[in-house]
Order: C-alpha cells, then structure tokens, then sequence
C-alpha cells in the first residue's frame, strides 16, 4: 500500500503513540483487504460504546489510548449507550467521558443522519454501526465499509480509510437481483423483507425491483434488518435509491421473494401478548415522523396501555418530539422517548419476559436473547395491546 | 517444518501451540482475566491460551473482540503470538494495540496442539520442531 511521507512519518511514531497505533490499524486493514492507499474520510461513527458491549477491556483501552493524547481529527459521533443499575450507568458515564475527551461528540445514536451526522452523496466515511453503514451507502449514497468499533476509532484519528471494498465503484454494483413479488406495503412489510434477504444471502449487494418503499423509515428499516440477519452493507432498490441505475451488469442470478417468505419472518414472531411486558418502537431510533404518528395511534386508542412503551430516539428527536409536544401526549398514555440509548445493548436479561415491536431488526437480537417477541405494525399493536 | 505466512504485527516468539480448527470469537468467548477459552462452539474450550501460540482459522463475532484481546495482554493472559489462516478486521486490531506477534496465511490445519514452534513474525515464518525435537 502507498503511504505519503506524512503517513509514514505518524507510522514511525512521530506524532506519538495514539496516532501511531491508530494508523497501524489502518495500514494493517488496507494490507489484509489489498487498499492502494489512505484516503480522507468526511466523517466517522464510532461503535463500542455501551458498557455492556465494551466492558472493563474496552475502558482499559480507552482509558490508555486518551492518556496518550489521542484527538479525533475529523467530525465523529458515537453509537447508542446502555441503561442499566446505577452502578452499570456509572461505567456507561466513564465510557461516554473518554469519548469526550478525545473531541468526539458524544451523541449517542444509530441514526446520526437524523440530527449531528449527515453525509452527502459520493462522501467517503468510516462509519461502525450496520444499520447506519447500510443507510448511509444506500438510501444517501455515501461510501462506508462495515467498520467495527475499534476501526471506525483509527480512522477518526487518522482522520482517513483505507480505500478498498464499498469506497470502490466496482464493489458497489449488485451481485443479485431480488425480484420481490410479494405485496410490501407496510413497515413491518419492510422489516420483514429485510430479515429475510439478510438471512437468505450473507453479505452480498441485493438490487430490488417490484417495490416501491413509500417513506425513508421502510428503508432504514428494511436495511437494518438486512445487517441483523446477515451482514449486507449496501442495496439498491429500482428507481428509489441514488445508485441503482447501472448497478447491475447480465448475468446476474435473480432470486424471488414470495408472500410466503414475508409471512413466515411475521410467523416467526408472533408470540401472545400473555408473554409480552413491553413495547418498543425505534430500533433504529425513530424518526420525528414515528414519533408523531405514536403520539397520534395513542390518542385514537384513547386509553392508557398496561404494557409500558418504549421509544428510542437520538437527543435530537427527542428534543423536537418534546418541544412540539408529543412527548406530553405519550407519557400520558404510559409511553416514555429515550434519548441516545439502546435496549439491545442493554443488561436487560430478566428485566422483562417477552416485547412487541415493529423492528425486524430487534426481532431478531430479543428472540436471540431468549426473550418471547411479537412482530407487527406500530398501528396494530397499540390498537391490540392491553 | 517451515511454513510461510504473511506478517501482521512484527516481532518473534516462541512457545507451544495450542490449536483451534474452528473459528474464535474473544468478547464472550476467551476469558480476559484468565486467558481461558469460554467459546461454546470452539473446539479448543476450557483450554489456556495465555503464553501458547494460538492457532487458528479466523475470528468472528463482535469488534469489541479487539478490546478483549488487549486486556488479555494488560493482564498477563495473553498468548505470545497468533496464527491465523486469514487475518480480519477483529483479531488484527486486537494485535495491533496488544503488540502481539501475528502471521497470516498459514495452514492451520497443518499445526496440532502441544508442539513447540518459532514464529518470526518480521518475515512472516512459522517453523514447527517435529515432536522429541
């Protein structure tokens, strides 16, 4: 791989350990995965942020890595944070901190594009986070690997990538045509689709014709879903997303997805609300857009709900939803918004038996938690929960 | 027996392997306080990697991974150097900011548990010393 004079001089140390470190990651990545050279990223998302993902190893870390000076140099966001005991939360505080001192802005979201971190089309970004990975290639167009935590922190540092898999045009093209023939028309529909393709083809770059997604939340759904299931990091979808035309080539294999395929990801799901304690909506954190239309199914239901809700939100949503007023509307029907936190990075094992949400992508990491889980539309289950 | 691989992180180290032919998941699945194999699915479960040469396919599971490798190594539990058959994004890092010696492109079904070998990570080595060698 080519190094500048500059790179190899932070390589050798020069500019101090931190930076050092951080560029070997880098040099080794761009080694293993054939990169030519570094390249300036835009902007990074750093995941490894709850304390139940990261522990006392990840603090240890840290804790190191900003002793020794290290500073982000470009604009980076971090990932959700747990919620636990006070304890937990004390730990959670710790992590945050050490974000914070290395310039980072510690707001704690899957959805960045919906507040502090929107890139463009054609930006290069080290992003971590699969469900953000997947949004920002498909549905903005920008160019992102699937980082993980301790990459997507090199590259803030270095504040470049190494310029191999999805930063390259020829990655980017499908490698399969999804001809879905069944009726995907709702959220759910979307989830749904998602959880299938992930799991039906690992990570490869599905292009989707025969659908016509009616809001930017069936898409980051849709996506999310895919990266849960499987590893999928990009999608095309016929005449909707930036890239789709001229991404695909002859000879590519075409598989179909049926009404049957849709139905068993939903049967999958579909235990009874005797074994259900919770609802969560927001997996990825929700839009305003979701947050008004809860606020609205609410009051037509008209009656507080027994089953506490739960909607996971950035800081940034949160803050509309609270100064426009829906946060008012649906705290008084026993729902609560939770800012820049994450249930599935939570210690939540034994905290509750079984959820209902309307995210394939939850769906997927609460069943693998041994939890009961309920799959369907928002609409459905606050007119049908108890 | 000289096999050749690929160097990862430089520097040279001898010791006993101990030999995994199964894909290795760190967070979960290697104990950072005790250097003790905690992977359901790993074949080489209940054993110690700390001081061996660990050997094996590849890494999976989460990045945080890396992290779990590095607190293996501040505790004193960490193996002297890792042999993989293909290096990722995981195990990489982790030997980045450990300072472990790793070599890449080795066929880690060649290489059994127990038997001693010289890694010169610098040029991407691996020799195994036949057994009573």
């Amino acid at each position: 791989m080519y190094l500048t004079k500059e790179e190899e001089l932070i390589l050798a140390g020069e500019y101090g350990y931190a930076l050092q470190k951080a560029m070997e990651i880098l040099v080794a990545l761009g080694e293993i995965y054939g990169a030519d050279r570094l390249i300036p990223i835009k902007s990074a998302q750093v995941a490894g942020v709850s304390y139940k993902n990261i522990g006392e190893a990840g603090i240890g870390f840290l804790c190191d890595f900003v002793e020794a000076g290290a500073k982000v140099s470009v604009y980076t966001t971090l990932n959700p944070a747990g919620i636990g005991d006070d304890e937990f939360m004390e730990k959670q505080e710790e992590v945050l901190n050490l974000y914070r001192e290395m310039g980072i802005e510690v707001t704690s979201t899957c959805t960045p594009y919906y507040g502090a971190n929107l890139p463009k089309f054609g930006d290069h970004i080290a992003w971590s986070e699969s469900s953000a990975v997947v949004f920002a290639n498909s549905v903005i167009g920008a160019r992102t690997n699937r980082e993980g935590g301790p990459s997507s922190l090199a590259s803030a540092i270095v504040g470049k990538t190494p310029n191999y898999g999805l930063h390259l045009e020829e990655n980017r093209k499908a490698t399969v045509i999804v001809d879905v023939q069944a009726k995907v028309k709702t959220f759910v529909d979307y989830a749904a689709l998602g959880y299938h393709l992930g799991r039906t083809l690992g990570n490869d770059v599905p292009y989707l014709r025969g659908t016509q997604p009616e809001k930017t939340e069936f898409l980051k759904e849709m996506g999310a879903a895919m990266a849960a299931s499987g590893s999928i990091a990009l999608y095309h979808v016929e005449g909707e997303t930036p890239e789709y035309r001229g991404a695909i080539d002859d000879n590519l294999e075409t598989i179909t997805v049926e009404e049957g395929d849709i139905k068993a990801v939903k049967e999958q799901f579909s235990d009874d609300w005797d074994g259900i304690d919770m609802i969560l909506i927001g997996c990825p954190h929700a839009s305003l857009q979701e947050v008004k239309e809860i606020a609205e199914l609410l009051r037509m239901r008209g009656r507080p709900l027994r089953v506490p809700l739960f909607i996971t939100a950035s800081r940034a949503v949160k803050a509309l939803a609270d100064a426009l007023g829906y946060t008012e509307i649906i705290e008084r029907y026993n729902g609560r918004i939770i800012a820049d936190s994450c249930f599935v990075v939570s210690p939540i094992k034994g905290w509750y038996r079984g959820i209902a949400t309307n995210s394939g992508k939850s769906a997927f990491y609460f069943r693998s938690f041994g939890f009961n889980v309920r799959l369907d539309d928002a609409e459905n289950l606050i007119k049908e929960a108890p | 027996m000289k096999l050749k691989g690929r160097k990862i992180v430089g520097g040279k180290a001898e010791g006993e392997l101990i030999v995994s032919q199964k894909p290795l998941s760190f967070l979960g699945g290697v104990d950072p306080e005790t250097g003790i194999v905690t992977d359901a699915e790993s074949d080489i479960r209940g054993q110690i990697i700390a001081g061996k040469i660990l050997a094996f396919p590849r890494g999976k599971g989460s990045t945080v991974g890396s992290y779990v490798i590095y607190a293996l190594k501040k505790n004193g539990k960490a193996p002297k150097a890792i042999i993989v058959g293909e290096a990722e994004t995981i195990v990489a890092t982790g030997a980045i900011i450990s300072e472990i010696p790793m070599v890449d492109g080795i066929d880690v079904s060649k290489l059994r548990s127990g038997v001693k070998v010289k890694v010169d990570a610098d040029r991407g080595e691996v020799e195994v010393h036949e057994s009573g060698e």
